[in-house]
C-alpha cells in the first residue's frame, strides 16, 4: 500500500527525513512511531503530495507519489497534524465543501455518504451549530468524518486521537479497527506508545529522520528469556534457583529461565509456594527507549 | 471547485459586510447632495458629482468613481489576501489538497471566484445607486432643481440617451472589474508567498499606495505607464463622446500583462510549494 525507497527531505541544511525504506502491507495497522519533532509529519505531508520529496521515491497503493497524485489521493483518507475546519460553518456545511472539492463521487450520494461519516465517528446526531462552537474532541471525530468521506482503502493518521477522551479514545481504537476488518489499511502515525501498542500489527520507529526499527509488534516483543517470579518463599526459591537467579527484591525474583512451565515444576517439587509465575516480555516502550534518543524538542545539554 | 470557492464566499459575512460598506459610501454622498441644495461646481468633487444632483440615473457612475480609488481595492486585498494564506492558516489548505483539489484547479478557481466577486460587489453598488439616485435626484426627464428638464450629459458636455448610458455603463463595469484582477492577481501571489491572509493583504495594499506615489512623482515617469494604478480611471473614458479608446486599449492591455504575469507567478510557486501548514 505504501513503499518508500531511500526517501529524503531536507530543509535547507536540517534533514527532517532521512533515507526512509518503509513498506506497508495491505491489511496492516500500522504504526509509525517516534519522538516529536523526529519526521513523522513530514513523511506523512510527502505521502499525501502536500511536501515534495528531496530525493527517493514513495509509491502509494501502486502508484508513483506524486506523479499520479489524483489518482491516488481519492483513495486515501488523511488527518493530518490536527482536524481543520471553517470555523463559521456546521460540521456538515464543512463535510459537503470538502466533499465538493474532491473530483466528483456524485453529488446526489453527498448527503447520504456525510451523514454515513457522522455516524461512523459518533457524530450522527450533532445540530447546526459552527466549528467554532465544538470542542476539541468533536473537531477530531469531525476531521475523522473527512478522512471517511469516500470509503477509502487507505488511512493516513496523524495523532488521530489528540484531545479525546479516554471513552472517545477506545471509541475511535474500535472504529479502526472495524474499518480494519473491512479491508482499510491503517497508516497510524503518533508519539503515544499505548496507542500503537493496542491498536497496531506492525511498527516503524523513526528517530531524527531515520527509520530505526521496523517490523511486527508481536516479534518486537518477544520474551526475554527470564521469567518474574512471586513467591512467600523466596529466600528457599533462591536456594533451588541458585545460579538462575538474577535479581531479588522480597517476595519478587527475576530468573533467567527459558522454559517457565519448567520452572514452575522445579519449584513446586521442592515445595517452593508460586503466587505468581510469567515470563517477561519487552515492553514496546523498552523496545523504543533503546532504539530512539531524546526528541528534537529538548535542548538541554547531551549527557 | 468554483461553485465550492464561490460558495465559500457567499458564505463568508465579512464578504456581505464588504459589500455593504461599499454601497454605503455612494448613499452617505448621495444624502449629503441631496440636502444641501446647491451642487458642488464643475470639477470639483468627485467625477459626475456636478451632473448627478440633475439627472440621478447618472449615479451609478459617480458611485463607481467614489469607491473605485480606495474602497473596492480594498475589498478585494482583503479577499485576494485571503485566497491562499487563509486556507493555509486555517489548516484547511491540507484537506482540500489531500481532498485531491488539484494545486492548478484550486488557485484557477480561486481567481475566477474572486472575479465573480468584484462583478457582483460592483454590480450591486452600481443597482444600489441607481435606486438611490433616482430616489433623491429624480431622473432627467423630471425637472431638475434648477427647474430646467435635462438629459444625462457625457463628462464632454453632449446628451446621452439611457441605452447609450447603459451600454457605457456595461464597457465602465467590465473595465473596472479587469482593473480590479489585475491588483487581485498581484495580492494572490503574494498570498501563495505569505502564511498570513492579513500580511498578503497589506502587501497588496502596500503596491497600490507606491503605485499611486509614484503616479504623482514626476520624475517617475518612465515607469508611470507601467504602474498598476495608471490606467484605472481610465473607465471615465466611456462617458466621454465619442469614447476616448486610446487609454482604455492600453489599460486593457496593461491589466492582461499584470493577471498573466502574477497569476502565473503565482501558480509556479504554489504547484510547486511544500505545503508544511
Amino acid at each position: 500500500m505504501i513503499v518508500t525507497r531511500g526517501l529524503t527531505k531536507r530543509y535547507g541544511r536540517t534533514v527532517a527525513v532521512d533515507a526512509v525504506d518503509l513498506e506497508v502491507r495491505e491489511g496492516d495497522r500500522y504504526g509509525f512511531l517516534g519522538p516529536n519533532g523526529s519526521g513523522k509529519t513530514t513523511l506523512v505531508r510527502m505521502l499525501l503530495g502536500l511536501v515534495y520529496a528531496t530525493s527517493g521515491e514513495i509509491e502509494v497503493l501502486g502508484q508513483p507519489v506524486p506523479k499520479r497524485l489524483a489518482d491516488v489521493l481519492p483513495d486515501v483518507g488523511a488527518l493530518v497534524e490536527g482536524p481543520a475546519a471553517y470555523p463559521h460553518l456546521s460540521g456538515r456545511r464543512n463535510l459537503a465543501l470538502l466533499d465538493a472539492a474532491g473530483r466528483h463521487r456524485g453529488r446526489r450520494t453527498r448527503r447520504r455518504r456525510i451523514e454515513e461519516a457522522l455516524e461512523r465517528v459518533g457524530l450522527a446526531g450533532v445540530d447546526r451549530r459552527p466549528v467554532k462552537a465544538y470542542s476539541l474532541g468533536m473537531r477530531q471525530r469531525l476531521g475523522l468524518a473527512g478522512a471517511l468521506l469516500d470509503r477509502p482503502r487507505l488511512l493516513v493518521l496523524d495523532e488521530p486521537t489528540n484531545g479525546l477522551d479516554p471513552q472517545g479514545i477506545k471509541e475511535i481504537r474500535e472504529l479502526l479497527l472495524e474499518l480494519n476488518r473491512d479491508g482499510t489499511t491503517v497508516f497510524l502515525s503518533s508519539h503515544l506508545l499505548a496507542e500503537i501498542e493496542q491498536l497496531c500489527t506492525r511498527v516503524g520507529i523513526v528517530d531524527h529522520g531515520r527509520l530505526v526499527l521496523d517490523g511486527e509488534v508481536a516479534a518486537l516483543r518477544a520474551a526475554t528469556g527470564r521469567v518474574l517470579l512471586r513467591t512467600p518463599d523466596p529466600a528457599v526459591a533462591a536456594a533451588v534457583l541458585d545460579g538462575h537467579l538474577e535479581h531479588r527484591d522480597g517476595e519478587h525474583l527475576v530468573v533467567r529461565y527459558a522454559d517457565a512451565a519448567e520452572l514452575n515444576t522445579r519449584l513446586v517439587s521442592a515445595g517452593v509456594r508460586v503466587s505468581d509465575l510469567r515470563e517477561e516480555h519487552r515492553t514496546l516502550e523498552q523496545v523504543v527507549l533503546e532504539v530512539t534518543s531524546h526528541g528534537s524538542d529538548r535542548f538541554g545539554g547531551t549527557r | 471547485m468554483i461553485g465550492v470557492e464561490l460558495r465559500k464566499l457567499a458564505l463568508r459575512p465579512r464578504v456581505w459586510v464588504s459589500v455593504l460598506l461599499l454601497c454605503l459610501l455612494p448613499a452617505i454622498v448621495a444624502v449629503f447632495l441631496a440636502t444641501a441644495d446647491f451642487a458642488p461646481p464643475p470639477g470639483q468633487g468627485g467625477a459626475f458629482l456636478s451632473a448627478v444632483v440633475n439627472d440621478g440615473s447618472l449615479y451609478p457612475a459617480a458611485a463607481l468613481a467614489l469607491v473605485l480609488p480606495l474602497f473596492l481595492p480594498i475589498a478585494v486585498a482583503v479577499v485576494a489576501g485571503d485566497s491562499v494564506a487563509g486556507e493555509a492558516s486555517g489548516g484547511t489548505l491540507r484537506y482540500l489538497l489531500a481532498r485531491p483539489a488539484g494545486r492548478t484547479r484550486l488557485l484557477t478557481a480561486k481567481l475566477v471566484a474572486l472575479a465573480v466577486y468584484v462583478t457582483a460587489a460592483i454590480a450591486i453598488v452600481v443597482l444600489t445607486s441607481l435606486v438611490i439616485g433616482i430616489l433623491l435626484f429624480g431622473t432627467g426627464a423630471e425637472a431638475g432643481p434648477g427647474g430646467q428638464t435635462a438629459q444625462v450629459v457625457t463628462l464632454s458636455g453632449t446628451s446621452l440617451s439611457s441605452s447609450s448610458l447603459a451600454l457605457r455603463l456595461l464597457g465602465a463595469v467590465a473595465y473596472i472589474v479587469l482593473s480590479m484582477l489585475g491588483f487581485a492577481a498581484i495580492t494572490m501571489f503574494l498570498s501563495t508567498l505569505a502564511d498570513s491572509a492579513l500580511g498578503a493583504a497589506l502587501g497588496g495594499l502596500a503596491v497600490l499606495i507606491t503605485s499611486s506615489v509614484l503616479e504623482t512623482l514626476d520624475a517617475a515617469a518612465p515607469v508611470k505607464p507601467y504602474l498598476p494604478t495608471h490606467y484605472w480611471l481610465s473607465w471615465l473614458d466611456f462617458f466621454r463622446d465619442p469614447v476616448l479608446w486610446h487609454n482604455i486599449d492600453r489599460g486593457v492591455l496593461l491589466q492582461a500583462g499584470y493577471i498573466v504575469v502574477f497569476f502565473g507567478a503565482a501558480w509556479a510557486n504554489f504547484a510547486t510549494k511544500d505545503v508544511t501548514s
